[in-house]
């Protein structure tokens, strides 16, 4: 009980801090002093307060969209599991249900683009879909391996692997599907290499493109759902790369903040040292993470 | 009792159409009693369909009669009555909405006609359903297939209905050759042509059996190179036949081969893994074409092929658990296929019964001529946006929890626990994630271009909200989508019964679906999703932020002269896919010839011819007709000559 209550006050407040962390590190790298830590958190306030403006051509699909997209991550997030301790909703194949949570999101993100009759939302979205038909396959090859090594079908057993967690025998199959999965978490949260959160040119963009022409609390709910889609993703991935877990609870809480905190600074430093990538090559990197997952499998099932 | 009201019920369907022919042409009184017929019968049948499932052994009636093979044989097992509810209520619903789209007095040339064959396919389908006789069977087979024709050329005037139509007939045609070359197998394998579950059968003539039921039912079905008549045949019907085409003959092809893989004993494991293949395979061809389709009809045609390719894939699974003695993979594999079977036939009826409207707002088929439908026609876009989401398979919607059970089904065969698995069977898990992904692509394009948006051409100009007599059975439907999706509960007990009739699984085994699906957890999230969403709309609603709102034009980059072309059309949308996919779709570009400075105007078109029809097969037709000229030496045009023929061909066949 007091667990669920802790993750999910962790799900609900820590998402902005992680952009916050994010941004700090590339200004770091760029010599600058960057944006206060907490300034999205301030974005989102300041976004509440604001008017609204909808474009003549919209629907109800534009109105509903942004909170249909924020019900269904918020839902995938209560599936997943942080550190030792078990997720608020567990349940067998409730990892079908997870990865279809984020599809859900997806319909309901680009139909709402494509509601503003704009060639930009219509390019953004032409662009979501087409990536995401490449990284969910990944995504799934990750999960039959992590699913095989520990025999349930639910993510909080599967993540926190076999029984006595994950051994160094199982290291090669992990760090494939850890490489996989951090492609993934890339290409999801719409990051360089795949995506550039900072530029303004439509030519170039993917999600900034699909929402602008949101305004006031809906803009604040896009953004906010996709901070949570980078913690959620964030936390499954940890799972792979830092499975050592303490016995006592509020060391493990802690450990899993700081971890949590470090793979945004992670994050922050491959948008740092790298350049997007060109539009049409960033389907080769979604299947170098399809195939670097399917190689795990490969090992497991041999 | 039961057989009788099934029977009663194929009777009615039947002849529903006849009252009509003896009425005027210019009345609607006709069709109003062909309507009622229908529905009566399907009311029959459906109580038939509940009086048998309650009973401990399935209800049958053999009669012998007037020819010298086979006789009349039906029974109604769990298996017959779960397709035999998806043939009972399809075709009424869309009796009640051919009442508002194709009216008689609109239609008065070939409304009759098309009211007699629709009852005719109904019941025939039906029959097919119930057979447990070969002869019986191929006699509906044939009856529904012809059915299916005439009601398909309706509109023969039109040269492209013609052409799919003779495409459809030399389909089917070749399908049912294979099924009789089956049966005649059978006759000799098992001594007769009643359909009851084989003894010991040798390895060879088994495996012969299945492969031409395979291909023979996949003609039918839409397997994926035996699929080349579906889309032309379902892009040119009018939209409840393509409606019926698409929920309910089809999966007569699927019962055909659940049937016989039924009674066929002790099959290897390569069946199922073929099956299993064949079906990844479908689905991915099937939503890759359909993706890159134009004419709205035919993106649905091809969206069919990719979900029999997932029941395919469900089938597949159940004979690998039966090869390999695993009753889970049977009560999963199966469970999710006959669910399925139920979910494409609510949601593709009412994607179809929306098109027809779409169709009869605007007058044309083409994705790209649309846009904006959402404001001049807004309960049918709520409508459509529910069959949209059933058909992605999302959360919390049907299509969602039939695919659910499948993908636990195909986890499994990882082998945990210890038990043997088939790992390589699992990778079917990530080809049905592929195409999920897929199809979220291409029905937010479809949704996306049609209904949402600004209108591309004058054709939406004149659309409106469909009449009542084509709303009441979509929301019916989408009704139906929503209940199986948030309570699967409702049907599973009967798909479980059918599957351990499938398997001939002992009372005595206590596995079930329930204990190895969470089906109340399914229902409860997919509550709590809902739940979630109004809570969100509810604030957004409540704190009075719309009312505050103001209206503008969409941003456009400061761009002087905005055109309602510059949005997006289908082709650009789906551009990226069919460029990763063209290794598969092989396009036919046109492109532009952009030189000077000043460039003559130009255009872009992108076709997508289908592979198997308009690459492989007319192109052979074509050569074989060109080779086969030398034998035009014989066609004189002399009678004489002909009447020559027919003697030396008697005296050969008297001599033999």
């Amino acid at each position: 009980m007091i667990e669920r209550t802790i993750y999910i006050v962790l799900l609900v407040l820590m998402p902005p801090l992680l952009l916050g962390v994010i941004n700090k590190t590339k200004a770091w790298f760029a010599g600058r002093v960057g944006p206060p830590w907490l300034q999205n958190y301030y974005d989102l306030l300041k976004l509440l307060r604001k008017r609204m403006v909808f474009s003549r051509t919209t629907t109800w699909v534009f109105r509903v969209g942004p909170l249909i997209t924020l019900a269904a991550v918020f839902m995938a997030g209560l599936l997943v599991p942080a550190g030792p301790f078990a997720a608020p909703i567990a349940f067998t194949g409730d990892l079908i249900f997870f990865a279809y949570l984020f599809g859900l999101a997806r319909f309901f993100t680009t139909s709402a683009a494509l509601d503003t009759c704009s060639p930009f939302e219509g390019m953004g979205a032409a662009r979501e879909v087409t990536f995401a038909c490449l990284s969910e396959p990944a995504l799934f090859f990750a999960f039959l391996v992590l699913a095989k090594l520990s025999g349930t079908l639910s993510l909080t057993g599967m993540l926190h692997g076999p029984e006595g967690g994950f051994s160094p025998a199982l290291a090669a199959p992990l760090v494939l599907v850890a490489i996989g999965l951090f492609v993934v978490l890339l290409a999801e949260s719409c990051r360089i290499p795949v995506d550039d959160p900072n530029t303004h040119l439509e030519l170039t963009m993917i999600h900034e493109v699909m929402v602008l022409d949101h305004s006031g609390p809906l803009l604040g709910t896009i953004l906010y759902s996709a901070a949570l889609k980078l913690f959620i993703l964030g936390t499954v991935l940890l799972h792979v790369i830092v499975p050592y877990h303490s016995g006592v609870a509020w060391i493990d809480w802690l450990l899993f903040v700081v971890e949590m905190l470090g793979l945004a600074g992670a994050i922050g430093i491959v948008e740092s040292v790298m350049a997007r990538l060109q539009m049409r090559h960033v389907p080769y990197l979604l299947v170098a993470a399809l195939l670097s997952c399917g190689f795990g499998f490969l090992l497991v099932i041999r | 009792m039961s057989v009788a009201l099934i029977l009663t019920a194929i009777v009615l369907l039947s002849v529903s159409g006849l009252p009509a022919c003896l009425m005027s042409a210019r009345s609607l009184g006709g069709q109003r009693v062909a309507s009622l017929l229908m529905a009566l019968g399907s009311a029959a049948g459906l109580w038939g369909v509940g009086a048998s499932v309650s009973e401990a052994t399935p209800p049958a009636l053999r009669v012998p009669w007037f020819l010298p093979w086979g006789e009349f044989s039906i029974a109604v097992d769990p298996i017959s009555a779960v397709f035999l509810g998806l043939v009972f209520v399809v075709p009424a619903l869309g009796s009640i909405y051919g009442l508002g789209y194709w009216k008689q007095t609109e239609h008065p040339e070939n409304g009759r006609w098309l009211g007699l064959f629709y009852g005719l396919l109904a019941g025939s389908m039906a029959l097919v359903v119930i057979a447990r006789d070969g002869v019986l069977f191929l006699g509906a087979w044939e009856a529904m297939a012809l059915a299916a024709y005439f009601a398909l050329a309706t509109e023969e005037d039109n040269l492209e209905v013609r052409r799919v139509s003779w495409v459809y007939l030399v389909a089917t045609h070749c399908g049912t050759l294979c099924l009789f070359a089956m049966f005649a197998l059978w006759n000799r394998a098992t001594g007769s042509f009643a359909l009851n579950a084989a003894e010991a059968m040798p390895a060879a003539l088994a495996s012969a059996i299945f492969v031409l039921a395979l291909i023979g039912f996949s003609f039918k079905a839409g397997f994926f190179p035996f699929h080349f008549w579906l889309p032309g045949a379902h892009a040119n019907a009018p939209s409840h036949v393509s409606a019926v085409l698409s929920s309910v003959m089809l999966k007569m092809g699927i019962y055909g081969i659940v049937r016989m893989s039924a009674l066929l004993p002790a099959p290897p494991p390569w069946w199922g893994e073929t099956l299993l293949a064949l079906g990844a395979l479908t689905g991915l061809a099937g939503i890759v074409f359909a993706l890159s389709q134009h004419d709205f009809k035919r993106l649905l045609a091809y969206s069919s092929v990719e979900n029999v390719g997932i029941i395919g894939m469900g089938v597949g699974l159940a004979l690998l658990g039966r090869s390999m003695g695993r009753v889970e993979w049977v009560l999963l594999g199966l469970g999710a296929a006959l669910f399925h079977v139920w979910n494409h036939g609510l949601f593709k009826s009412l994607l179809f019964f929306n098109a027809g409207a779409i169709l009869h707002a605007t007058n044309t088929r083409d994705i790209d001529r649309l846009g904006g439908l959402g404001r001049l026609m807004p309960k049918a876009c709520i409508l459509f946006a529910v069959g949209a989401i059933a058909i992605c398979a999302l959360p919390p919607l049907n299509g969602f929890a039939g695919e659910f059970i499948l993908y636990v089904g195909l986890f499994r065969t990882l082998g945990f626990n210890g038990e043997a698995g088939v790992p390589a069977a699992a990778v079917a898990a990530v080809a049905l994630a592929a195409i999920g992904a897929l199809a979220v692509a291409c029905f937010v394009k479809l949704f996306g271009m049609v209904f949402l948006g600004a209108p591309r051409s004058e054709a939406v100009s004149h659309a409106h909200d469909p009449r009542k007599s084509m709303l009441l059975p979509m929301a019916l439907l989408a009704g139906g989508c929503a209940a199986l999706g948030i309570f699967p509960t409702l049907g599973i007990p009967l798909f479980e019964r059918a599957c351990r009739a499938w398997g001939s699984i002992p009372e005595s085994n206590a596995a079930s679906i329930a204990a190895l699906v969470p089906l109340n957890a399914l229902s409860m999230v997919g509550l709590g999703l809902l739940g979630l969403a109004a809570l969100a709309t509810g604030i957004l609603l409540l704190t009075r932020r719309l009312k505050t709102a103001r209206c503008a034009g969409t941003w456009d980059c400061g761009y002087a002269q905005p055109t309602h072309r510059m949005q997006y059309t289908g082709t650009s949308f789906g551009q990226m896919l069919t460029d990763l996919f063209s290794f598969l779709l092989w396009p036919k570009d046109h492109r532009p010839a952009v030189e000077g400075e000043f460039p003559a105007q130009t255009y872009f078109k992108r076709v997508i011819p289908d592979l198997v029809l308009e690459r492989l097969l007319l192109p052979s037709f074509h050569w074989a007709a060109r080779r086969a000229q030398v034998l035009r030496f014989f066609q004189q045009g002399q009678t004489q000559l002909y009447v020559l023929y027919v003697v030396l061909i008697l005296i050969v066949l008297l001599a033999i």
